[in-house]
This record gives structure tokens, C-alpha cells and sequence, in this order.
């Protein structure tokens, strides 16, 4: 399966210059870039890991390119995505968010369900990866 | 008498002699009066019966929307009746009107409303004028609430900002989808169209304003199969899906137990419509935030009384007060949809729903400033006959803080309903896409989709079915111009 989260999951994965372009259009806005990467794809697991400290004060999109790629190369196996962040009063929040990178093999998630009293369920959503301990998921293809 | 129009102070015999005397005459016409930064400021549009003149008019509509009655009583002077009479301080004619309207400006003391309270803004200045002999109509059009009224509400349970951080969807505008048809489908079926929708793509789908619980679709079975749904959905893709549960019923107890047991399935999402009234709003809003909850509101039965020029309460008004109660999402106009819409009154709409200050722009129908002091945003919903090939339309006119909701543009697609989906989610990123990249995408959006449709046979069939966007639309301020070729359900 393909984990459709972030803005950008439904087109081709984005080429290096079309992360440039977007970057460039968050730093126009007076955004932040951060680099963050995962082997938890679970839509609830907010705090993926930060790669490098969130670039305030960036100029030129290049340097996050070229993280990036350095993120790629050390860590081929996990989710890579790009925050741009809003530090504006009244937003203070993510603008934009779009996965860069993402595994070869991507198992999904399991659907548990919990029967309860009256045909009531409680649902559980599993990741697969999540079955083997962190560094050994997502082991390439 | 024709002299005594002051401050009650100067018209002292006039004033309290037994009897009926105009309005203006008892002080509801102010015109040397400067509102102070705490009053409430309503722009009223009047239409006068031949013969009354304008500030007569706006002196009785003051008059009875605050402390008046129709003849004078001398318990008025037990009270500081001068703090507590509404102030028409100002009339201006509207240009070209015929029969001759005017906008009547009237400014209220804060001691006049009940702190946090639309029930009782609403019964104050909407209350009891509207049907006066005196006025052959009668609009409000605009309200400026002032920051301390403001601040004795919470607003939205949750609000743009935190919405969009509970579903870790930004950047776009969510996309949703009512099930069609909107009655006679059994739960099972009803479950099936919102599994479709959300797997294809979409973010919520909905249960329109008049599924609640009838015999063919009960609410308990309904939000069972929904809930499986919707869990499915999130399963096959990895994001957080929602369906609107409606949990609009009789009693306020009924839609507490509806809502809990939404909640108890895991939705993150309920709805409820205007009709319940805005008692209930405000107690689903408390309920929605306590519970975690994003509160969509359908605004059933509001065109009744906010469609007519003349005559009603403008829906901006009614957005405000929505924003006021708490609602996160509200339906507030397409521009390009099947629904009549003027682009520049419904830009003015989402910018009351969304934007922290809101400068006085007779353009677009905001007679005031009003700064909303940190209230949260209220997320707007476009619903009504749009579809995928309108894209680069909807993203001018709406912005990315929206809900576009596509109905029959998801569920008549000949692909499926989970095309559909797909088709209308690819539409959206390539047009966020195009205009972050700096691309002109209101001009080139059909190229825009063409190419994005080389990647995807879901938006080339929906472009096909639906055509590859029919109409080079300019911003106009004429509402007459605005029907699509959308087939609709």
C-alpha cells in the first residue's frame, strides 16, 4: 500500500527541484523548514523524529535539498517529510507537510477490532512495521 | 417637538408626557452620539412605509431592539435610561433603491446582553422589530461585536488551527463528499458509499441536514456501519478519515446520547444542524470541545430568512454568531457551485469565518471592523455542484482553509465512487501544487489538470464526464451568472 498522508501523496513522488520549488514558497511566507523522518507510519504518531534542527532564518532552499538527500542516504528505509511551519499569531502551526521519501516496501496497517456490549467495536489501527523493533523495520527490498 | 431630538435631558416635557410620541422623540435618535469602543453596532437596511421618514425609522427599530414599547412609561426614569436606550446615530441612503432603503446605524450599551449569550444578542436585536408596521422591510446586515463581548465566548471547540494539527492534514483544503442519495438508503448501503468515498481519497464524507433517524436508517445503526467504514478507510491509506454523523434529533438528551456514542466508535467528527437552534448549538459546542470532538454545522433553513435583499438577517451575521457559539466547520457558499452565490459577499463570508481581524470593506459587505481577539476560526464548507475541473476556481475563490465537499462530482463518477475520490484528491494537490510553484493557476488551471490527468485516469474520466472546465470565469459582483453544467444528484 501507499501511507496517503501529507499534501502531496496522491501525484508522483516529487523530483529534487519540486521540493526546492516548495520550499521556496514556504520561506517566501516567512515559514520554516524541518526535515523529520519515521519508521512509524501511524497517522496519529505526530512526533516523527527531527532531522537536524528546524531551519529558522533559511534563505535559500537548497540547504534543504541537500539535507534531505543526506537523510535519504543514512536512513533509505524510513518516511522523510518536509514541515513548513507558520509561526504567525493565531496560526502557530504546520503549513504545509509533504513525504519526500518513503520506504520501497510499504506493509500498511492492520485493523483491529474489539467487540464490545450491543455491536459496539473499538478500532485499533496497527501498523505493520511497528511489529519489529525500531531500527529493524522497513529493512529494504 | 420637531426640536427635541437630544439626549432626553433637553426633551423633558415632550418626552414623558402620557402618551404616544415618535421614537426619535424618546431619545433613540442620537445623532450627535459617538459609540464608545464597548458598544454593540448593528447596520440595519430599512425600508420605511411611504410617509416615515428615514430617522424615525431607525429610531423605532432602536427603540424596540433595546428598551421601548409603544407609548410612554414613566418607569423608564427608575432606570439610567440613557445607558440603556439603543442609539441610531446615523442614516445613509442605499444608492438606487426603490422603494428607498436607507442603512440605519444603531449602537447598544454592553449592560444590554447577557454575557456569552447569542440566544439573548439574538432575541435583543433581532427579537421583536421585524415584523413593524412602520417598516414596509427590514435587513440586518452587519453586527460589530466589540472585544468585550467577544471575549465571553470560547468559540470554536477546536478551530482551523488545532482541526488540522487532530487530523495531520495541512496545506489544502479538506475534501468531503454527502451521501447520495441523501434519504432512503439503508445503513449497510449508506456504509458502503463512505467507505468508497474515504478510500479513494477523500478526507470526511457527510450525512446531509435531513438524515437523522428515520425508519430506513436508523442513527444507531447507521453510525455502526459508517464508523466500520470509515476505520476501513483509514486502514487502506494511513490518514485520519471522518464521516459527519448527524446527531441532529428532538432533545437535547437524544443528541447527547447520539453524540456519545459517536464518539465511543471513534469518530472525530459529528454535525448538527441550524434548526436545532442556538441553545443546542452552544451546548453541542461545550459537549464537542469536552469530548474532543470537530463540530460541522449544516446550516439548514438559514436561506428562509437570508436570501431576501430587503428583508431577514444577512448570513454574515449569522456566521458571526456561529463563530460566537462555536461551531469548527460551516457551510458558507461556493462561488462556482449550482447555488446562486455573489463571489465578493461569500469572499466576505469566509473572511468572517476565518481571519483573526476583519477591516470594514463595504466591498464585500463588512460595514465594520471587527476584531475577533484571538477567537479560533471557523473552518468554511463549499457545497453545492462543484467538481474536479473547477479546481483552480474553487482555489481562487475559497483559498486552502476550506472543506470542498463534492457529492455527485464523487459518487456519479463512471469509474466508481472511490475514483471519484481519487479524482477530485489529485485535482486538489496538483492545483496546491501549481500555485505554491508560482504558476499563474487560475488562468492555466485546465492545462494544470490536463497534466495531472496524465498521471491519473481517474481525474482524465472525471475531466471527460464533466468537462475540462467550462467556463473562463472573471470576478464579477453579479450573483446571475453563476450556473454550472454540473449534473447533479
Amino acid at each position: 500500500m501507499r501511507v496517503t498522508q501529507g499534501t502531496f501523496s496522491y501525484l508522483p513522488d516529487l523530483s529534487d527541484d519540486e521540493i526546492r520549488a516548495q520550499v521556496q514558497y514556504g520561506l517566501d511566507n516567512g515559514w520554516a523548514p524541518s526535515i523529520e523522518f519515521t519508521d512509524d507510519p501511524h497517522p496519529r504518531n505526530v512526533y516523527w523524529q527531527l532531522w537536524g534542527m528546524p531551519m529558522f532564518g533559511l534563505e535559500d532552499p537548497a540547504g534543504v535539498v541537500y539535507e534531505v538527500k543526506r537523510c535519504r542516504e543514512a536512513l533509505p528505509n524510513c518516511y522523510i517529510r518536509v514541515s513548513l511551519y507558520d509561526p504567525t499569531l493565531t496560526r502557530q502551526t504546520t503549513a504545509l507537510q509533504f513525504i519526500v521519501h518513503r520506504p520501497a516496501d510499504e506493509p500498511g496497517f492492520g485493523l483491529e477490532r474489539q467487540d464490545a456490549a450491543d455491536r459496539t467495536i473499538r478500532y485499533t489501527l496497527h501498523p505493520y512495521a511497528a511489529d519489529q523493533p525500531h531500527g529493524e523495520r522497513y529493512r529494504g527490498a | 417637538m420637531a426640536s427635541s431630538a437630544g439626549d432626553g435631558q433637553t426633551a423633558t416635557r415632550s418626552r414623558w408626557a402620557a402618551g404616544v410620541i415618535p421614537y426619535k422623540e424618546m431619545g433613540y435618535w442620537r445623532p450627535d452620539y459617538e459609540p464608545a469602543d464597548s458598544d454593540v453596532i448593528a447596520a440595519f437596511r430599512i425600508t420605511p412605509q411611504p410617509g416615515i421618514e428615514p430617522e424615525e425609522a431607525a429610531a423605532a427599530v432602536a427603540g424596540e431592539s433595546s428598551t421601548a414599547t409603544w407609548t410612554v412609561c414613566w418607569t423608564d426614569r427608575l432606570t439610567d435610561y440613557d445607558n440603556f436606550q439603543g442609539k441610531a446615530f446615523k442614516v445613509v441612503p442605499v444608492p438606487g433603491s426603490d422603494p428607498p432603503q436607507w442603512i440605519a446605524y444603531i449602537a447598544y450599551a454592553l449592560d444590554l446582553f447577557e454575557e456569552g449569550s447569542v440566544p439573548n444578542m439574538s432575541s435583543s436585536i433581532i427579537g421583536n422589530v421585524f415584523g413593524f408596521k412602520a417598516l414596509r422591510a427590514l435587513r440586518l446586515e452587519d453586527l460589530r461585536v466589540p472585544a468585550e463581548y467577544l471575549k465571553t465566548f470560547q468559540g470554536p471547540p477546536h478551530g482551523i488551527v488545532m482541526e488540522r494539527e487532530m487530523l495531520n492534514k495541512y496545506g489544502r483544503p479538506l475534501l468531503g463528499c454527502t451521501v447520495k442519495p441523501k434519504l432512503g438508503l439503508s445503513p449497510s448501503n449508506y456504509g458502503r458509499i463512505v467507505y468508497e468515498a474515504l478510500r479513494g481519497g477523500l478526507d470526511f464524507t457527510k450525512d446531509d441536514e435531513n438524515m437523522n433517524s428515520q425508519a430506513f436508517n436508523r442513527w444507531r445503526d447507521r453510525y455502526l456501519f459508517c464508523m466500520e467504514a470509515v476505520h476501513r478507510a483509514m486502514e487502506e491509506t494511513g490518514e485520519i478519515k471522518g464521516h459527519y454523523l448527524n446527531v441532529t434529533a428532538p432533545t437535547m438528551e437524544e443528541m447527547y446520547e447520539r453524540a456519545e456514542f459517536a464518539k465511543e466508535l471513534g469518530s472525530v467528527i459529528i454535525m448538527i444542524d441550524l434548526t436545532i437552534g442556538f441553545t443546542a448549538m452552544g451546548s453541542m459546542s461545550k459537549w464537542a470541545r469536552k469530548n474532543s470532538m470537530i463540530l460541522h454545522l449544516h446550516r439548514a433553513g438559514h436561506a428562509t430568512y437570508t436570501r431576501q435583499k430587503n428583508h431577514g438577517v444577512n448570513f454574515r451575521v449569522i456566521a458571526k454568531w456561529a463563530r460566537m457559539i462555536g461551531v469548527d466547520h460551516i457551510h458558507a457558499g461556493t462561488v462556482v457551485g449550482k447555488l446562486e452565490g455573489d463571489p465578493a459577499a461569500i469572499r466576505g463570508y469566509y473572511e468572517t469565518c476565518t481571519k483573526p481581524y476583519n477591516p470594514r470593506d463595504l466591498m464585500i459587505g463588512h460595514y465594520f471592523d471587527q476584531d475577533w481577539v484571538h477567537l479560533p476560526g471557523v473552518m468554511p464548507v463549499a457545497s453545492g455542484g462543484i467538481h474536479a475541473g473547477q479546481m483552480h476556481q474553487l482555489l481562487h475563490y475559497l483559498g486552502e482553509d476550506v472543506v470542498l465537499q463534492f457529492g455527485g462530482g464523487t459518487i456519479g463518477h463512471p469509474m466508481g465512487i472511490a475514483a471519484g475520490a481519487t479524482a477530485n484528491r489529485v485535482a486538489v494537490e496538483a492545483m496546491i501544487k501549481a500555485r505554491n510553484e508560482g504558476r499563474d493557476y487560475l488562468r492555466e488551471g485546465p492545462d494544470i489538470l490536463k497534466a495531472a490527468a496524465k498521471h491519473s485516469p481517474e481525474l482524465a474520466s472525471a475531466l471527460d464526464v464533466w468537462g475540462d472546465v467550462t467556463f473562463d470565469f472573471e470576478p464579477t459582483d453579479t450573483p446571475d451568472v453563476l450556473e454550472t453544467p454540473t449534473p447533479t444528484a
